[in-house]
């Protein structure tokens, strides 16, 4: 693996995963001491391959995505770790190195709409800013008017300013500039939680769609178990700012293995059938500046036994899918 | 019946686009009526873009009205014009904006505004009663440690964290409504469930209604008792919430439910990929906005707009083609005209 960055070579994916994390670690420097949002984050990325992440809101899931597309800015730190994105590590690169691998290679789709736009400027001219500034050869306008019909929003838009789109569609016309280009990874937070549910399965499907034509990966963070368990390869459930479970997707949901996968997987409403009170995992997450000893979520677990309060668990391979709980540690294969 | 706590009226609201040489009119809300009464959950989904923010907007005096009358405990909003009254009326009808990245004010700690709200709406209370209090509404919103949180600024919190704020700052005014715009959607399904159940007990202790806008219909289904649903600036259909849910009438909201995911089967090619071009509100002509994509439209959908039809027990949906439940005789309707 190349430590400096060297940008023109050309990438091959037999040599290696499209994107490789290894031991990420994010801390938040406060003035109650720091807050450790991200422990030790690994995990491979495949080109073209849809990875899922899920975990309780506050758990350090845009963190996570803010590190790896290197947009972190004080006091939130890299502290250890590594983010190889085609075979050259981005932690430490310098901002005109990571512009020449934005939008192009990878492109973020962020949590707020309202964050990512400039107020003062109409959508159509910030999607010309990114065009522009990659001096590509496509006609402009076409390629805006194409990739807003894409995710379902009236060209007519183009001209409008941020405040003037419903939150849906500010959300919408966010995928449209993450896809200007064809990049190799795009990576979003929570790009549908303002779309209805037939907006957003076309979008989805459409989405599903390119990437199979274009070969694209996806890191996609939601709340919603549905898109994950219909859209993804692999998922990733986090909790307390670590990786708790990480599998194939339909491994995962058909038989959980960290109790708190399981709660999360126990604990919605449905449309149809007997209308049951829901009651949600009970207690709260644990605070980040001084996580509990031992397992964190063991405070919470409905299975936890004497030792989960004084050994941190590490993560078990127990059938190809990792899980950091003690519960497994007799099946499970240590990893890494 | 008992006078409902909030009701508008043929509520319309256009937008200006364009420059000056290419002024369009968008119709965010057409004609809309809606009641919401005391002790009531009235759910508000549907289509992305319909209107709902801009009807929660314009409940919350937010927004004016292109058209169109409000009414809270039967006084008209647009009478209430000096600064107090307005503020007093905020405070009984509180909005949670549906963006809490833009809604929060990045220079303030999260205890300003609760405190603020506090404050302004309740000043029986003494600075220990209303720290007291700010620490209740962020607890009971699932914020803890709440002293440590009320010392934070919004940026030093995640999106979920950022959407309780707004709740727990509606909370800290003792409404007696709540317009919540997509309260609940950056929150994971476990603490989810803790709001609606919040949700459920202050309307059961409190008395306390909502107009709560979602695009998770089974959230819906779980707190609220009437259904609303909007497609491109029009009510299409409402009624009691498992009536619509069980015989939806609306073609829209038809598709909607049957596009519903459910996360423990796999996907079903069926209702794949809804390519309905995005429907045109921007100088719309007459007839109804969802004919491009219906299957069930006829000539009349292009010409006429449909209005409300009663079909059911406190059920109605605008639609030309959807029949009343075969044990319900539809009583005669005054005839209104709508245009576009
Ligand atoms: N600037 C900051 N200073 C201190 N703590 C912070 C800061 N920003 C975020 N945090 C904390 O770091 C943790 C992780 O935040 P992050 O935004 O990554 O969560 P998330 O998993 O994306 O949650 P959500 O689903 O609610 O968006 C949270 O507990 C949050 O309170
Ligand atoms: N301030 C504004 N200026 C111009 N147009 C606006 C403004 N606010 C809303 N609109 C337009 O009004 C329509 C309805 O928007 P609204 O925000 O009410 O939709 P919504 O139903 O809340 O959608 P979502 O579910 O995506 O949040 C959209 O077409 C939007 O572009
Ligand atoms: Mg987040
Ligand atoms: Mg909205």
């Amino acid at each position: 693996m190349p430590s400096a960055p060297v940008l023109d070579i050309p990438y091959s994916p037999t040599t290696g995963p499209l994107l490789a994390v290894r031991d990420l670690t994010v801390e938040y420097a406060t003035p109650r001491g720091s807050v450790g949002a991200v422990d030790n984050v690994s995990f491979d990325v495949a080109a073209g391959e849809f990875l899922g992440i899920v975990g309780e809101s506050g758990c350090g899931k845009s963190t996570l995505l803010f590190a790896i597309a290197q947009l972190l800015s004080p006091p939130a730190g890299i502290t250890a770790g590594s983010v190889t994105f085609k075979g050259r590590n981005l932690v430490g690169m310098t901002d005109k190195q990571l512009g020449a691998v934005r939008w192009r290679e990878m492109s973020v789709v962020m949590q707020s709409a309202m964050n990512a736009f400039n107020p003062v400027k109409t959508i159509g001219s910030q999607f010309r800013d990114v065009l522009r500034a990659h001096d590509t050869k496509d006609d402009i306008a076409k390629r805006s008017q194409e990739v807003m019909r894409l995710v379902g929003i009236d060209p007519v838009h183009l001209g409008s300013y941020p405040h003037q789109l419903s939150g849906g569609m500010r959300q919408r016309a966010m995928i449209a500039m993450a896809l200007l280009f064809t990049p190799d990874l795009v990576i979003m937070d929570e790009p549908t939680s303002a779309l209805d549910v037939v907006a957003q399965r076309s979008l989805m499907v459409q989405t599903k769609e390119l990437q199979r034509e274009l070969g694209f990966a996806i890191i996609f963070v939601t709340h919603d178990m549905s898109l994950v368990s219909h859209f993804s390869d692999r998922l990733i459930v986090m909790y307390g700012g670590q990786m708790a479970e990480a599998g194939a997707t339909r491994k995962v949901f058909d038989t959980p293995a960290h109790p708190y996968s399981k709660g999360l997987l126990e604990a919605f409403p449905s449309i149809r059938g007997p209308r049951v009170p829901l009651l949600g995992i009970p207690g709260s997450p644990p605070d980040l500046a001084s996580p509990p000893p031992g397992c964190r979520f063991a405070p919470r677990c409905p299975s936890v036994m004497p030792s989960c309060t004084q050994i941190e668990p590490p993560l078990y391979n127990v059938d190809e899918v990792l899980v950091r709980c003690l519960l497994h540690a007799e099946e499970g294969a240590l990893h890494g | 019946m008992a006078e409902p706590l909030l009701a508008a009226k043929g509520l319309t609201r256009h937008f200006q686009i364009g420059g000056i040489f290419s002024r369009r009119n968008l119709h965010a809300v057409d004609e809309a009526d809606l009641t919401i009464n005391a002790r009531e959950i009235v759910a508000l989904a549907g289509e992305s873009g319909s209107g709902k923010s801009t009807i929660a907007r314009l409940l919350a005096m937010v927004y004016q009205p292109t058209a169109g009358e409000i009414l809270f405990e039967g006084r008209p909003l647009s009478k209430m014009r000096s600064r107090k009254e307005v503020l007093n009326y905020r405070s009984q009808a509180p909005m949670v904006f549906q963006d809490p990245f833009s809604s929060l004010n990045p220079v303030y700690r999260v205890s300003h505004g609760i405190l603020r709200s506090i404050k302004l709406h309740r000043p029986e209370l003494n600075h220990a009663q209303r720290l007291a209090e700010a620490e209740r509404v962020l607890t009971q919103v699932g914020l803890t440690p709440a002293a440590e949180v009320m010392g934070r600024y919004p940026y030093e919190l995640s999106g979920g964290q950022r959407q309780r704020v707004g709740f727990a700052q509606a909370l800290a005014c003792k409404p007696k409504i709540i317009l919540a715009d997509e309260p609940v959607s950056m929150l994971d399904v476990s603490i989810r469930i803790g709001l609606l159940n919040l949700m459920a007990e202050l309307r059961e202790k409190e008395g306390v209604s909502f107009l709560y806008i979602t695009h998770d219909l089974a959230s819906a289904r779980y707190v609220a008792d009437r259904l609303v649903v909007m497609y491109a600036g029009h009510i299409v259909e409402q009624g009691p919430v498992e009536d619509v849910l069980a015989r939806p009438k609306h073609p829209y909201t038809e598709l909607l439910l049957a596009t519903v995911p459910d996360p423990r089967a796999p996907l079903s090619d069926m209702a794949g990929a809804d390519r309905g071009e995005p429907p045109k509100v921007v100088d719309p002509k007459p007839g109804c906005r969802f004919r491009e994509r219906c299957p069930v439209a006829v000539a009349e959908c292009a010409t006429v707009t449909p209005r409300l039809r009663v079909l059911g027990g406190g059920h109605t949906a605008a639609c030309h083609v959807a029949v009343a439940d075969t044990m319900f005789i539809q009583p005669a309707q005054p005839s209104k005209d709508r245009t576009a």
